[in-house]
């Protein structure tokens, strides 16, 4: 299971990563979301894989075996807030547009 | 004191009146001045009186006030001296200038100077020392409309504030040798600090400092520039306080640092070059005030040598002559302030037997010019004649101690020459003839008062020396030196010896000077021949360009730019380095593999999520509505993972906010330029390598990443905060769900401040959509409406705009009816939040998606007309419910945010938990709907204003036609 995780962790903050590098606004705010997915998993990940036992307390589990519930905590508002974020940056792209007429980030054409 | 007279005095600054501030002034420096005498007893007595204040403790350093005999005749001589530049400057400043300002900060730098004299810690006295060096820029820069002024601060200012930042690092370095920052206990570990490795760093640091600030070469040019300081200033900075800083520190350094060969060449070079050429370029000076100013440097620069030699005997000499140095300098520089208040001019070309108009002054100044030469009966000839003693006894013997008497007697000279072209240029010869004031006449009584007094001084120290100065000079001597404090005698008449000979050879010779180059001296211009041209002030401009100009232009041409990439290149990989390092250096090694099992449904879902991560990356340039439907696929399996790893608030969360985002992103596309199909899409090699280096930072991202995740999740989790939150979660927070009882009880706090970012950022994408104007190219309807517009126009059944009302028509009837269901579930999800997955941030989200189905239904007006959705006030109305929830615990005697939970039985849900924890999510909920619905919305009516602003257009152009 982790193998997998770390794996996919690794691909996906190689896709934002080279996103984030291009000079086209939409694939900075595609590859930003990449990252955001990438590091929730990250965060989720430390507090370490179990499967099916979710954070609810019933009376027949120990509480000790249960899944970390402050990683879910951290992750469930960076996931909020990631969605704040992309949509400040996606008006900010928007604006950028509106006056500069390009969508490359310096807001100036590239090459010609 | 002096600073709260300074503040009383700033409190006046609109008042024009000249008294007022200034008899504050007096009346401040004047109890300075009884203070410190007050003090002589108790200093006479061998004392060292102290004042402790805490200060910052934590870090060894105290507020530590500490006054022995030198610091005591030191606060004398500024406050003295202080007190008479304050009743001559209130004379001096005409009407026009605001004197409250003048004496506010003329108060503010004599307590700094106060407060370097009498600081107990070394890293208070650099403080002190910076707060000089700003006041007297203040104080040098007043007639700040005058460029001469304001250059001549900034010079001031740069040096010696460099000079400022030596010294703190010379007595940190101090500090650390001896291991503490106190005075008393640096002073006592001179051997250790001379033995130190550190020793020459400390060392070249601290001279730094004392030169720069007395003006030694080669940072002696800004004292002349600063002569466009008004008279009192140069008065008060230059014959007592600033530039004497430079040699207090020297000797109040003295016992720790001396003695040893590196500290007599640097201070003894110094020293001796500035005595030569502060003498010679004082003969060759033009305006008064920039005689005195070099005779000034001059004499710096005598005491400079006399402290380098390292023996007690010349440190005894440099401190008497810093005393009376102080005396005649001052009422020189006042004279000099009377003769251009009388005359309107200092150029000594142009003033000439003033004698007969000023005779007073005349005769005061010539007896201060004496003393400044070195007369006999004069307290200057006492410390030169102690001088020249020095001079001759050879102390380390090398080629600067050999040269020495040669060199004192020619700087004695000199400065004889100097001290005869000032009286005899100014007050004889033929009466004056074009000044710009024409009658000059004696200036009031009290101005004159400041130099008879000094006069005086000067004459009584001269004359009889031992029985007015000795007592003094004695304790002062004492404190410093110990118990090395030579014998030396202060009599006036030592014998027929070498020194007197000296003398005489110096005052003869001076005069042989001056007459030689009367007629030269006469019509020259400014400055001394051969390097008139050579200045120091050109120098430090050019300096000052290069540096703060060109290099700053360099540097940022070849580490600035504006371009994005590169600065997020640097980002990322600075990141990476950040990652890397740490663990390098920590000795990380990746995990051994474990095979730990692998679930193959768990790998089938990530290989897709895989392709799809690369498949999101590959078509983003082009493919945009593609790359983002698989960006969505990705987040779904992200959400699957948390749902297979355990998380189902996260799942439920990730879930809702991916259908929002894509629908936010969805919006936005309309607005982004289409592909430029005509574009050469050639690959030059240049991008070629650009995107390999690219790709290769973001695969050793990607690959540091996965190590570091896998190290991290199969290290053994230690025993966390995990099992605290989930003990009591339900003990105290009286909920089973323990991610949203950490979220809204025991994180309550950070909740609160979260909800307010989601807050602040929709009302910021609200705020820059209002303004919005898209670009010209995404001005026209979308190719699909035109198509579909010309379907309906081709047919005659239909009207325009059929299609794009019947599109999709039974999915959007459904969402209609999906309306109140969506609802119910959003409540149901926010109620079983506390027990279950769910909560405010889940409902919330829900909910605006069933305002969102609505607008994608049936379109903005269509839902408009129907529902009208106020999402500020949802906003409002949440933020408050959060906050008040949080205060309402106040009420009842608990810290903020404090919550109380119990079961409530309701008639037909049944048992269910009210804790006040549901009011405070209902505010997160509130908030989360009216924040994302604003998002949202207002994104979805740029689609309207485009309409209207086309019509504008359209209007526009046709005015235009008309």
């Amino acid at each position: 299971m982790e193998i997998i995780l770390s794996i996919a962790i690794g691909v996906m903050t190689t896709c934002g990563v080279w996103l984030l590098l291009r000079p086209r606004t939409y694939q900075v705010i595609v590859g930003l979301c990449m990252l955001s997915y990438a590091v929730n998993l990250f965060i989720f990940g430390v507090g370490g894989v179990k499967t099916n036992v979710p954070p609810l307390l019933t009376d027949d589990v120990a509480t000790g075996a249960l899944a970390d519930p402050v990683p879910q905590a951290l992750v469930l508002t960076a996931i909020v807030i990631g969605f704040a974020t992309t949509a400040l940056f996606l008006v900010v792209l928007l604006a950028s547009r509106g006056l500069t007429g390009t969508d490359h980030v310096d807001g100036r054409g590239d090459r010609k | 004191m002096p600073f709260a007279g300074s503040l009383l005095s700033a409190a006046l600054l609109n008042s024009s009146s000249r008294s007022l501030p200034s008899l504050i002034a007096g009346i401040v420096a004047l109890g300075c001045f009884a203070a410190s005498l007050a003090a002589y007893p108790a200093i006479a007595n061998g004392e060292i009186l102290r004042a402790n204040l805490q200060w910052l403790p934590q870090f060894g350093l105290e507020f530590a006030l500490r006054m022995d005999g030198f610091a005591w005749l030191f606060s004398v001589l500024i406050s003295g001296i202080g007190v008479l530049v304050v009743i001559y400057a209130r004379y001096y400043m005409s009407e026009d200038d605001p004197v409250p300002r003048f004496f506010s900060f003329l108060l503010a730098f004599m307590g700094a100077m106060l407060g370097i004299v009498i600081s107990g810690n070394v890293i208070l006295l650099s403080v002190f020392w910076e707060l000089t060096s700003i006041f007297s820029f203040l104080l040098i820069s007043y007639w700040h409309n005058s460029a001469a002024a304001r250059d001549g601060a900034r010079m001031a200012l740069t040096i010696t504030g460099i000079g400022g930042f030596c010294l703190l690092i010379g007595v940190l370095l101090l500090g650390n040798i001896v291991g503490s920052y106190d005075l008393d206990k640096i002073l006592a570990s001179g051997d250790i600090i001379r033995n130190h490795p550190l020793y020459l760093m400390a060392l070249i640091f601290i001279l730094l400092g004392a030169l720069t600030k007395s003006a030694q070469f080669p940072f002696h040019f800004w004292l002349p520039n600063a002569m466009a300081a008004p008279t009192p200033v140069s008065a008060f900075l230059h014959s007592a306080t600033m530039v004497k800083a430079g040699v207090f520190l020297l000797v109040r350094f003295w016992p720790a640092l001396a003695g040893t060969y590196e500290w007599f060449w640097i201070v003894g070079a110094a020293g001796v070059i500035t005595l030569l050429l502060g003498a010679y370029f004082a003969m060759f000076q033009q305006d008064l005030k920039g005689l005195l100013a070099y005779s000034t440097i001059s004499h710096l620069g005598l005491i400079t040598t006399l402290l380098s030699l390292g023996s007690p005997l010349a440190t005894v000499a440099a401190i008497f002559h810093m005393v009376n140095h102080a005396t005649f300098k001052a009422s020189l520089f006042m004279a000099a302030g009377i003769i251009d208040h009388e005359t309107g001019t200092r150029d000594m070309r142009r003033l000439s037997g003033l004698y007969k108009f000023l005779p007073i002054t005349g005769t005061l100044a010539m007896v201060a010019s004496a003393a400044m030469a070195g007369v006999p009966l004069l307290n200057g000839f006492l410390s030169k004649e102690m001088f020249f003693a020095e001079a001759v006894e050879t102390h380390a013997d090398s080629i600067l101690d050999r040269i020495l008497p040669y060199v004192a007697t020619l700087a004695g000279a000199f400065s004889v020459a100097y001290s005869l072209r000032f009286i005899h240029t100014v007050f004889f010869g033929r009466p004056p003839a074009d000044l710009p004031k024409p009658a000059p006449h004696e200036p009031p009584r009290w101005m004159r008062f400041p130099i008879e007094f000094l006069v005086v001084i000067c004459l009584v120290v001269g004359i009889a020396p031992s029985l007015s100065i000795g007592p003094f000079l004695h304790v002062a001597v004492t404190s410093v030196l110990g118990a090395d404090t030579p014998e030396y005698s202060l009599s006036i008449w030592h014998g027929f010896n070498l020194p007197l000979i000296m003398s005489i050879v110096a005052l003869v010779g001076g005069a042989l000077i001056y007459f030689s180059l009367r007629r030269y001296l006469a019509s020259c211009a400014d400055g001394p021949p051969v390097f008139r041209r050579l200045r120091g002030q050109r120098i430090f401009e050019r300096i000052l360009v290069e540096v703060s100009w060109r290099w700053a232009r360099l540097a940022e041409q070849r580490l600035g730019t504006r371009k994005l990439q590169p600065q997020l290149r640097w980002v990322v990989f600075t990141g990476f380095l950040a990652g890397l390092l740490p663990l390098t250096m920590s000795g990380f090694e990746p995990r051994p593999f474990a095979f730990s099992g692998v679930d193959p449904m768990f790998a089938v879902i990530w290989a897709l999520g895989i392709c799809l991560a690369i498949g999101t990356a590959y078509m983003a340039k082009y493919h945009r509505l593609a790359s983002l439907v698989m960006l969505g696929g990705v987040g779904l399996i992200v959400c699957l993972t948390f749902v297979w790893l355990s998380a189902p608030d996260l799942a439920v969360t990730q879930l809702l906010v991916e259908i929002v985002t894509t629908v936010l992103i969805l919006l936005g596309l309309r607005w982004l330029p289409k592909r430029n199909e005509g574009v050469d899409d050639a690959i030059t090699l240049r991008a070629r390598f650009r995107r390999f280096r690219d790709l290769a930072l973001a695969v050793v991202c990607g690959i540091g990443m996965t190590f570091i995740s896998y190290a991290v999740m199969t290290m053994p989790v230690p025993d966390a905060i995990a099992n605290y939150f989930l003990e009591n979660a339900y003990s105290q927070g009286g909920g089973r769900n323990v991610v949203n009882v950490i979220l809204v009880d025991f994180r309550g706090f950070d909740t609160l401040g979260e909800i307010t970012v989601l807050g602040i950022v929709a009302l910021t994408v609200y705020a820059l959509l209002r303004r919005f104007r898209p670009a010209a190219d995404s001005m026209s309807m979308p190719e699909q409406q035109q198509i579909q517009n010309r379907f309906d126009e081709e047919r005659p059944e239909r009207s325009a705009g059929d299609t794009v009302r019947e599109y999709l028509l039974v999915p959007s009837i459904i969402m209609q009816w999906m309306f109140p269901v969506l609802i119910t579930f959003a409540v149901y999800i926010f109620m079983r939040g506390h027990d279950l997955p769910g909560g405010g941030f889940s409902a919330g989200l829900t909910m605006s998606i069933a305002f969102l189905l609505q607008y994608l239904a049936g379109g903005t007006r269509w839902a408009e007309d129907r529902i009208r959705i106020l999402p500020l006030r949802w906003m409002g109305a949440g933020i408050l419910t959060a906050a008040m929830t949080g205060i309402g615990a106040w009420f009842l005697g608990y810290p903020f945010l404090t919550s109380h939970s119990r079961y409530i039985e309701l008639p037909v849900i049944g048992k269910m938990p009210a804790a006040t924890a549901l009011l405070f999510d209902l505010g997160v909920f509130l908030l989360v709907v009216g924040s994302t619905v604003l998002i949202l919305v207002a994104l979805a009516h740029q689609s309207i204003r485009i309409n209207r602003l086309r019509a504008i257009e359209a209007d526009k152009a046709k005015g235009g036609e008309a």
